[in-house]
């Protein structure tokens, strides 16, 4: 499809929206993303049931703490697509991105927020 | 089990942020069932006052430890060896396990991250429900095994009341009525007769009424 969405959205994969945990969204933020995009399965095609319900409460759990800090409860959003949606996800990306970019930089960030929010996520989210 | 919530992050936030260095203590009895106090609560606050203390430009060192139960002598005394090195003990255990810090640790500050609620069970995932005010006096075999003091806005041992309106309780009616639940439970039981019995006027000396209360067993005590 040769489809771009912005470069500086760092992809990290899980088995499922349902294995995110609040601790996730928060560390990212903690470690420098200016926001979080949570992509899961479209309202009821979970594989398994309620993954994506689950994600949805745990980012708005999220939400409601960054409002506590004063970081905007903007800088985390749950969409919900198919796997098979490439250009939906693009258009998602280019979305989030935009809105980030209004928001402006998260205030914790430091120096080469990318690899550290990879180097402390990527462990976390395949641990059992 | 006893159910409790997390106060508000701002109060906490307000409450932690004269200390640099906080030691966060979760437990693994009922607030880790109720997900108030775990070890996953406590790594979300610890996480979010840290995030708190980054933005403000306030220095925070947190340590992390959750005990296996925190009101219990043996598991308040597993922090010792490392106490001394925090300013303040921010406890996610409920207010008894609080209180255990503040006795056993007379000159750490012990500050509560939830609001200890009630005595109480779960409905379903994410719901928890008042069962019991623990009077010190059970009277639930006479009520169906439904507690009228527990259940009953006015703690009535001879109800209903007459703000019982359709089943539902006059101070909300999303409360069940606990004396029509009573009769309910006596009607499935075979049991309507009992209800005609009028209960005695009920000694509250063993509720808080007698002050603070204890319970000494002679047959475990050495």
């Amino acid at each position: 499809m040769r489809l771009s969405y912005p470069a500086n959205v760092l992809i990290i994969q899980i088995p499922c929206s349902g294995r995110i945990k609040t601790i996730h969204l928060l560390r990212a933020l903690q470690y420098g993303a200016d926001g979080v995009l949570v992509a899961g399965c479209r309202e009821g095609e979970c594989h398994f049931r309620t993954g994506n319900f689950r994600a949805r409460c745990k980012v708005e759990r999220v939400k409601e703490i960054l409002d506590d800090l004063g970081l905007g409860a903007d800088r985390v959003e749950m969409y919900n697509l198919s796997a098979s949606m490439g250009p939906r996800f693009a258009e998602i990306a280019q979305e989030m991105t935009a809105r980030i970019k209004e928001l402006g930089p998260n205030p914790l960030r430091g120096p080469r927020p990318g690899e550290n929010v990879a180097a402390a996520l990527r462990p976390m989210v395949t641990q059992t | 089990m006893i159910v409790a919530e997390q106060k508000p992050l701002k109060e906490i936030i307000a409450m932690t942020s004269p200390f640099k260095k906080l030691l966060i203590v979760g437990c693994n009895e009922c607030v880790t069932v109720c997900h108030a106090g775990g070890r996953k609560e406590v790594e979300q606050l610890a996480a979010a006052l840290a995030m708190a203390a980054q933005k403000d430009g306030r220095p925070l060192e947190i340590k992390e430890v959750t005990l296996e139960r925190c009101c219990d002598p043996e598991y308040i005394e597993q922090v010792r060896p490392f106490i001394d090195q925090y300013e303040a003990v921010l406890s996610c255990a409920c207010s008894v396990g609080t209180q255990y810090f503040a006795d056993t640790y007379p000159t750490k500050w012990a500050l509560p991250a939830l609001n200890t609620s009630f005595m109480g069970g779960s409905l379903a995932q994410g719901i928890w429900a008042e069962r019991c005010a623990g009077c010190g006096n059970c009277i639930l075999h006479e009520t169906g095994g439904i507690c009228p003091i527990a259940r009953c806005s006015k703690r009535m041992l001879n109800g209903p009341c007459g703000g019982s309106t359709g089943g539902h309780c006059e101070v909300n009616p999303d409360i069940p009525c606990g004396w029509q639940l009573i009769w309910d439970r006596l009607v499935a039981l075979g049991r309507t007769p009992d209800y005609a019995k009028i209960m005695a006027a009920k000694d509250w000396n063993t509720s808080r009424d007698g002050g603070p209360r204890k319970i000494v067993r002679e047959d475990l005590t050495i």
